[in-house]
């Protein structure tokens, strides 16, 4: 057959596919207004909840353009802090300035008062904050080595001055495999830590990424939509696993998916254009939003 | 109801204008214009590659290989190459031993720091110039630098006092300079292509931007590294005018009784001065010497256009470097 031939093309409005479900009308038939969000799995409330970093009165620009405006959070470890909001809200600026990775852009400047347990983050040495508030990106970015030298990487403090038998001793192994066995990821690798990270799933991917950011043992832990480019069984893992870390470490999530802020968030944070609209329990927020904007948004009026 | 199988659709016939018959006079003069060029180039490679096989292993000599090279009258009391072969080598690996260090951390500078913006594209501009000056430029300038009396200790000095300029330190100095720019674009090329997300994951774990290049960004460009590594050393190991003005010898002849240090201080050849010395427009005049030496010469190239392939085909950080030896065994499995 000729290669530039398109394939064939089916019409799909009138031809009717028998392996296509017929669309079927809706029980009232119009939309409905709120959003059907299942109900929250009863989850015990965390032991000790207690505040690691403050935003009061931030502001963030990136040159002239002020993306984050006036916002004051808590994050509070013991408890996942979502942020939600449209594409542009700000959420994830005011998530990388958390670890003042905003600095790397140019032209990024700031305002107001941020502090990692009543220190503000200015003051401290930037890769000390790196390490102690450390952050999950969008796109799993394992580095081009293997799974073990991905997690050993972070786990040394100058990989420079450590020897390969260093690396490779008793107390490393044991720190690569503990950060693995918290990410969830141990069972599935541990018979080749030696494979090239770029050879796992993007899932697994991800949580070697998390794992990743836990060997560095951190205080405060930021995800910037984790789970956006898994499949839901990885989500799902993903999940349950930002769930059991927020006894040990702060965290702060941002996600355009709401079921999953519902799920996983103890307090959500909705923003728009870059404002703090709303902030509160993430039950009063999503079923019993005070703000106009935030009724809209959670049920989908418009983002 | 039952699925009905999906009938293989009738292919729709391509209509006449869009056959080759159907194109403007202009479009098919131009059409069998590239088509021509194209094979003709291939041809003339082909017949480059099969006269110098054919040349050389009619004069083939193994011989020839492990001898000296001598002046003499007669033909036959010439002697081999292998000083030039010999000659090649090191100057290569001089060259390219002083081009990759620094074109790696030119390269990196300019993508990673790159700070004032002037001076990054000023350095762009000079790697640029240096890469397309003519090497006969290059090696007169390092002809006038290195008989510098200060210099005397990178060659010799004449009964006279002054100072000779010509060694293989000179000529792979020089060489580096011709091997430089490659190394540089291909690392620089490979630094830009990688994601930056690659370097915020390194930044959001407390590393530092040296720590970041030094265990991140550098092992991920190294097959860049490596292919402009081979192209400096394709380009090395055809230079001509570098080689005559600043190594200008025929045999090796080391300088001093130092081992290493009196062979680098020292002269010789490589084999494509020995090609043009007894070629019929040297002073050798034994043309088939030449044409053996040529076609030595061509199989190194070819070798090393092998490697360029190899190491482009190859994606970077596939599997790790530290089983090197696997990806031999993968390339011998790929051209079987």
């Amino acid at each position: 057959m000729d290669p530039m031939m398109p394939p064939p093309v089916r019409r799909i409005a009138v031809d009717r596919d028998p392996r296509v479900a017929p669309p079927r009308p809706s029980a009232n038939g119009v939309a409905t207004g709120a959003v059907a969000l299942p109900l929250k799995t009863a989850r015990a409330p965390a032991a000790v909840v207690r505040e690691r970093m403050s935003l009061d009165a931030v502001w963030l620009a990136y040159g002239e353009n002020w993306v984050v405006r006036d916002v004051s959070l808590p994050v509070r470890q013991g408890e996942v802090l979502g942020m939600i909001g449209a594409s542009g809200s700000g959420k994830t600026t005011l998530l990388r300035a958390l670890n003042r990775l905003t600095e790397i852009t140019e032209g990024a400047a700031r305002a107001g008062r941020i502090a990692l347990d009543g220190q503000d983050i200015h003051e401290l040495e930037v890769n000390d904050l790196r390490r102690r508030v450390t952050m999950v990106f969008q796109q799993p970015n394992p580095f081009p080595m293997s799974i073990f030298d991905n997690v050993a990487y972070a786990l040394t403090e100058h990989p420079e001055r450590g020897s390969r038998r260093r690396r490779r001793s008793g107390a490393m192994r044991d720190a690569v495999a503990s950060a693995l066995q918290r990410a969830g990821l141990w069972d599935e690798v541990a018979n080749d830590v030696d494979r090239s990270a770029l050879r796992l799933s993007g899932g697994q991917q991800q949580r070697l990424c998390i794992a990743r950011a836990l060997a560095a043992n951190p205080e405060v832990m930021l995800l910037d939509e984790p789970c956006s480019a898994l499949d839901p069984i990885s989500t799902a893992a993903i999940e349950e696993l930002i769930v059991e870390l927020r006894e040990s470490i702060a965290i702060v999530i941002v996600t355009h998916n709401l079921q999953q802020a519902f799920r996983v968030a103890d307090h959500v944070a909705f923003m728009h254009l870059g404002e703090l609209v709303e902030y509160g329990p993430s039950e009063e927020v999503f079923n019993h939003p005070r703000q106009q904007r935030t009724r809209d948004y959670v049920s989908g009026a418009f983002g | 109801m039952a699925t009905a199988p999906l009938a293989p659709p009738t292919p729709v016939a391509r209509s006449a204008r869009e056959r080759s018959g159907a194109w403007p006079l202009a479009d098919r003069i131009a059409y069998w214009a590239c088509w021509a060029t194209g094979i003709g180039l291939a041809l003339l490679t082909l017949a480059i590659v099969v006269f110098m096989l054919v040349k050389g292993l009619s004069f083939l000599h193994p011989a020839l290989l492990f001898e000296s090279p001598s002046a003499d009258i007669k033909q036959s009391a010439t002697g081999g190459f292998l000083d030039p072969i010999l000659g090649t080598l090191l100057v290569t690996a001089i060259g390219i031993a002083i081009a990759a260090p620094l074109g790696v951390a030119i390269a990196v500078w300019l993508v990673e720091y790159g700070r004032p913006a002037a001076l990054a594209r000023a350095v762009e501009s000079s790697v640029e110039i240096v890469g397309g000056a003519p090497s006969i430029v290059l090696a007169i300038f390092g002809l006038g630098i290195f008989a510098q009396g200060f210099l005397a200790f990178l060659s010799q000095r004449a009964a006279n006092g002054s100072v000779y300029g010509r060694s293989f330190f000179a000529a792979g100095i020089v060489m580096a300079l011709l091997a430089l720019p490659l190394i540089v674009g291909s690392t620089r090329e490979a630094l830009q292509a990688l994601s930056p997300r690659l370097r915020e994951g390194s930044f959001a774990l407390g590393k530092t931007r040296a720590t970041t290049i030094r265990h991140v960004l550098l092992p991920s460009v190294r097959p860049g590294i490596a292919t402009g590594a081979v192209l400096g050393m394709g380009r090395i190991i055809g230079d001509t005018a570098i080689i005559k003005i600043l190594l200008g010898g025929l045999r090796v002849e080391t300088v001093g009784g130092v081992p290493v240090l009196g062979l680098l201080r020292g002269t010789g050849s490589t084999l494509t001065t020995y090609v043009y010395e007894f070629s019929p427009a040297g002073e050798g005049n034994a043309p088939q010497k030449a044409y053996f030496a040529a076609f030595v010469l061509l199989l190194m190239v070819l070798a090393l256009n092998g490697v360029v392939t190899w190491l482009t085909l190859r994606q970077p950080g596939g599997e790790l470097p530290r089983k090197r030896w696997m990806d031999l065994w993968r390339l011998s499995a790929w051209t079987r």
